[in-house]
């Protein structure tokens, strides 16, 4: 008898049988259900609860959120249109007011902003889409667009504030006697000469030569716009333009700090402790009642200047202060090896800050960047409490109007929606920022 | 023939202060140095300048004269009549109350939501994230000012529970109104109290304790000692015989018994709130502008704290989950005895600085009202007396000493808490 197994069994089987169908339990819908709604007893009484939760925010919010109260102009109009349309409940009508909405959404947008001049700040921000564009996606856009970001900051507040034109043009050619002094001067004096020359010759020019040649070229050549003062700004025209300036403001400032913490110099070192302690121990709010009152007791009597570009100084500084924590702390993450590896090159100081080491730490601390900056823009709603109106100092006018006195839902939801819009689409980008210069080191 | 050169000589020139490595840190320091000053300086001159021309003295001499207005919600007694200093140590100890109490529920929502956006459950984890999105993404000033308004128009106004058939009636067992103006919930009383001890004399730092409270206070931490003593006993007979002695009726002995005779001896009852009129009188009256503010902030605050509790869990390895599950631990003592101490040591310095941040967006109060710091000695004592310099300086001095001190008290537990390492 042999002992081959094939001999002792009847059948072998020589083909692999054609796989199966999952279990209909833990495919589709069923199967996703069972893994992540109901797992086991204590799961799904979670899942009913989180369902009754929600299917009851849903039942409220919905019949009050559709009111047929578009084109009402006063609180009073809305009630009797709800009364109109059945929408009584126990507690007086139930369902949203949308005619504030539809009144004063464009000054929740602009403030008192002349309605003619509505497209300068339009144009404004939306030229800051091309501007930011070739530092934000530099791998989509071409390079050459960088020349169009160097114009933008002077082209900004000319577009906002109005007024001739001369004086963007001048501010700027400080910036470029400043280029060619170091550019030209270098050779002659030797580099660190033509930068304290260029340094001189630009703060000569702004303080004192600027203003007669703009005032000659204004009067020769009267090239301008209408002007607007700053307490017609309002609205989420004036957040942004607070946030904007001071997030580009304080991330060159912040990185200054952040060196200057981190240097072995003291003095230089404890100065920037100093500042930073100091700012971030204090809330931003007193910082703006300083701005409000008593910056005009600290600079030299007769100078008067403007409560936004008061209220941008204090932010970019106190918003500058966290950047220096949060950059610190990419700099303190980056591992020696790359210090002594810029050192052993024979790098110098600034460039092995800006060649190996910054490049590195600014990337780290792209998530503390971003939140920072939404901190600030989010902080941006304290200047109400100083009295300029963005939509919050302008949501307690519309409150203490006689026809919308009563209301709070449907404005406080409008003001946080475009907030909410803002600050989410930063918080996405900074995820995607993340993602894109990830080179995969853990 | 070699020519020798000598080696450079070592006399100084001027240009080495830039160009010699071993000068330059020292000029550049000099130089910084010159320029801070020279900045004080002109702070400085500028500001004698300006005070003269407007003819003010600088001077902290109005601190001590009567303050001439009222503070609606004080935790000490105030009136008119006291000085401006008292006035600020009002507002001081009211921005302490609402930084307290919004920590402590900051925490408590912050480390539920946290630990609910991990849930293995797909709606409420994605619940949470809505919340914390939504907190996160919209300025805390507007939540609080929210708040305020939806507590006013929403609310029914004390009159609504007048009458025999009220439009509105008290809440849990009538004790507690909430009306548009405020929350009246019970106070605790005692027929027998002891009194209340007076410190500080005359000066306008003064205030009371309660005997009463010190004494239920340290009835409570000589409990919570005795708890400690009963665990430690326990354990000790568990290491010698290998048996866990039965101590929870001692444990709930020694926490309830003290505290109930004290409270007899004491004649502890709770005086409730009653409608009188227009308004309700008894109890304890908690301002909506305090709860607005309080409930703005412990919500804004809970969803940063529940990222930092939510990353501080993801930094645990998914293998110390494993090992300990491998070691025959159930879940809730893995989370107890393994994930939660690794987990805190990253949890609390971000923790402290949410802290921090909370106390300083308490100053935001003066936009609902409450009279904290900012809202007494920055806001009505600042436009009373002129006197921008001193109050602004003063205010922002002790906003510094809070936060300083918070960091250092949490640095300190941070240390004890924080891994030795090699």
């Amino acid at each position: 008898m042999s002992n081959l197994h094939a001999d002792t069994v009847a059948f072998v089987r020589d083909t692999m049988l054609p796989q199966k169908e999952p279990p209909a339990s833990t495919v589709g819908l069923l199967g996703w259900g069972k893994k992540n709604l109901f797992t086991g007893p204590f799961n799904t009484i979670v899942t009913i609860l989180c369902t009754a939760f929600i299917a009851y925010v849903l039942w409220m919010l919905i019949p009050w959120f559709f009111s047929p109260t578009w084109n009402a102009t006063s609180l009073g109009e809305c009630r009797e249109m709800l009364t109109a349309a059945g929408k009584v409940g126990e507690h007086g009508t139930s369902g949203a007011c949308w005619g504030v909405i539809r009144e004063r959404w464009i000054q929740l947008l602009f403030g008192f902003y002349p309605a003619e001049l509505y497209w300068r700040p339009i144009l404004a921000f939306v030229l800051l889409a091309p501007a930011l564009a070739p530092v934000l996606f530099s791998d989509k856009v071409p390079g050459k667009l960088l020349i169009f970001s160097a114009i933008y900051p002077f082209l900004f507040p000319w577009l906002l504030w109005g007024g001739t034109i001369w004086s963007p043009i001048c501010a700027a050619l400080g910036f470029v006697i400043l280029y060619a002094v170091v550019k030209y001067g270098s050779e002659a004096i030797g580099q660190l000469g033509a930068i304290i020359a260029a340094v001189v010759a630009a703060l000569v020019w702004w303080l004192f030569l600027s203003g007669y040649v703009q005032d000659g070229l204004a009067a020769v050549i009267p090239l301008a716009i209408e002007p607007v003062a700053s307490r017609d700004f309002g609205g989420m025209m004036l957040s942004i333009t607070i946030g904007v300036v001071a997030i580009a403001c304080s991330l060159p400032l912040g990185i200054v700090l952040a060196l200057g913490r981190q240097s072995d110099l003291l003095i230089v070192k404890s100065l920037c402790v100093g500042f930073i302690e100091f700012i971030r121990g204090v809330p931003l709010i007193t910082l703006l009642f300083v701005a409000s009152t008593l910056l005009n007791i600290f600079l030299p009597p007769g100078t008067n200047f403007d409560i936004i570009l008061r209220v941008i100084i204090m932010a970019t500084l106190f918003s500058a202060a966290y950047m220096a924590e949060v950059i610190r702390g990419g700099l303190a993450a980056l591992p020696k090896g790359q210090y002594e590896g810029a050192d052993s090159l024979g790098l110098d100081y600034w460039q092995a800050q800006r060649l190996i080491i910054m490049p590195q730490a600014l990337k780290i601390s792209i998530p503390g960047i971003v939140s920072t900056f939404i901190g600030l823009f989010k902080d941006t709603t304290l200047v109400s409490v100083i009295g300029l109106l963005d939509p919050l100092g302008l949501s307690n006018s519309i409150r203490a109007d006689q026809a919308w006195n009563g209301i709070v839902w449907e404005l406080y939801m409008f003001i946080a929606a475009l907030f909410f819009l803002f600050c989410f689409g930063m918080s996405r980008y900074s995820m995607y920022l993340e993602r894109k210069l990830q080179t995969g080191h853990r | 023939m070699a020519t020798v050169t000598d080696p450079p000589k070592a006399e100084f020139r001027l240009s080495m202060l830039i160009y010699d490595t071993r000068y330059r840190s020292m000029t550049i320091q000099v130089v910084a140095l010159i320029g801070f000053l020279l900045l004080v300086g002109f702070l400085i001159s500028n500001t004698v300048q300006n005070l003269a021309t407007s003819g003010k003295t600088v001077g902290f001499g109005f601190l001590t004269e009567p303050a001439g207005y009222d503070i609606n919600q004080v935790l000490i007694e105030y009136n008119n009549q006291n000085s401006h200093l008292r006035a600020a140590f009002v507002g001081l100890l009211n921005t302490l109350l609402v930084a307290v109490l919004g920590c402590i529920t900051a925490t408590v929502i912050g480390v539920i939501i946290g630990v609910l956006r991990l849930s293995p459950n797909w709606l409420i984890a994605r619940l949470t994230t809505v919340y914390v999105e939504m907190f996160r993404n919209v300025p805390v000033l507007l939540w609080i000012v929210f708040a305020m308004a939806i507590l006013i128009e929403t609310l029914p106004a004390p009159r609504a529970f007048r009458g025999d058939d009220p439009e509105a009636t008290m809440k849990i067992f009538d004790t507690v109104a909430i009306t548009n103006r405020g929350v009246y919930v019970p106070e605790p009383l005692f027929s027998r109290s002891l009194g209340d001890i007076h410190l500080f004399g005359t000066s306008s730092m003064n205030f009371d304790i309660s005997l009463d409270l010190l004494l239920i206070i340290a009835v409570v931490v000589a409990s919570i000692f005795g708890v400690r003593a009963i665990k430690r006993n326990a354990d000790a007979t568990q290491e010698k015989t290998g048996k866990r002695p039965t101590t929870w009726y001692l444990t709930l002995g020694t926490l309830v018994v003290p505290l109930l005779v004290v409270l007899v001896a004491l004649g502890f009852h709770l005086g409730y709130p009653a409608l009188q009129g227009f308004n309700f009188q008894g109890g304890t009256y908690l301002r909506n502008s305090l709860i607005a503010l309080w409930l703005a902030l412990s919500l804004y605050t809970a969803a940063f704290i529940a990222e930092n509790v939510r990353a501080g869990i993801l930094a645990i390895s998914a293998g110390q989950t494993e090992a300990a599950g491998a070691l025959g631990l159930r879940p809730n003592r893995i989370m107890r005895l393994v994930v939660l101490p690794q987990a805190l040591r990253v949890i609390i310095p971000p923790l402290i600085s949410q802290y921090l941040n909370l106390t300083k967006n308490s100053s935001l109060a003066i936009a609902v009202g409450y009279m904290d710091i900012t809202g007494t000695l920055m806001g009505i004592t600042l436009n009373q007396t002129g006197k921008e310099l001193e109050t602004l300086l003063l205010g922002m001095l002790i906003y510094l000493i809070i936060s300083l001190s918070i960091s250092a008290l949490m640095n300190w537990y941070n240390n004890r808490v924080k891994l030795v390492e090699r």
